[in-house]
């Protein structure tokens, strides 16, 4: 007969939510990171890092919050090993970018660069030994 | 307002749609927590490191 106003709202919009509800629940499913492009990355990424690792811990070299490493403080470099750091940094920062990238397209979704990125920024700041430099998200360093 | 005449179902279905169209667009969503499962393994990889404890020395065995 005459039902409740109320009752159309909730057979309209309750299902509705629902359906939102169990979409937002869904376990995700991990990301392929099996490839040989991502593992060739990583690999160089890791024989580089002994060389890499001294700078780190002087704090010549930090972990930026965008993902990539940076020589922050290049005083910390004794001359004669500058160009040789800078050639570190900056071949560890394309090994970075192309991984990110690769995840991405691994993944089918290559509009997901800029996410991995950052996702990755924060992991390495997260996993960054006691006394490294890293980054904020406001660009200040400080260390950990 | 006639009993035979209802406006709001109009309405509702017409954000009912809206709603729907909304849902398809969050299930195209960033994976996060699965972002972060792969970093954590990538950066362990790299940095040599188990559970987050660094053994710079240490020449492991990899497989």
């Amino acid at each position: 007969m005459c039902a409740p106003r109320v009752s159309i709202w909730f057979k309209l919009f309750v299902p509705v939510l629902l359906a939102m509800a169990s979409g937002a629940s869904f376990a995700q499913a991990n990301l392929d990171i099996d490839t040989p492009a991502i593992r060739a990355l990583t690999a160089s990424m890791q024989q580089r890092y002994p060389q890499l690792l001294p700078y780190y811990a002087s704090g010549a070299v930090g972990i930026s919050h965008d993902g990539l490493v940076a020589l922050r403080d290049a005083a910390a470099v004794p001359l004669p090993q500058r160009a040789q750091v800078n050639a570190l940094v900056a071949a560890d920062n394309q090994d970075r970018i192309a991984l990110y990238r690769d995840i991405a397209r691994a993944n089918n979704h290559p509009e997901w660069e800029a996410d991995i990125q950052a996702k990755f920024g924060e992991r390495w700041v997260a996993k960054a030994q006691n006394g490294w430099w890293v980054q904020d998200a406001t660009g200040a360093w400080k260390k950990k | 307002m006639t009993p035979t005449k209802h406006p709001i179902p109009y309405l509702s279905g017409l954000a009912l749609c809206v709603a729907l169209a909304s849902c398809v667009t969050i299930n195209i969503y960033f994976p996060a927590a699965a972002a972060e499962k792969a970093a954590d393994q990538i950066i362990d990889e790299v940095w040599r490191q188990e559970h987050g404890s660094a053994a710079p020395a240490q020449k492991p065995a990899e497989k």
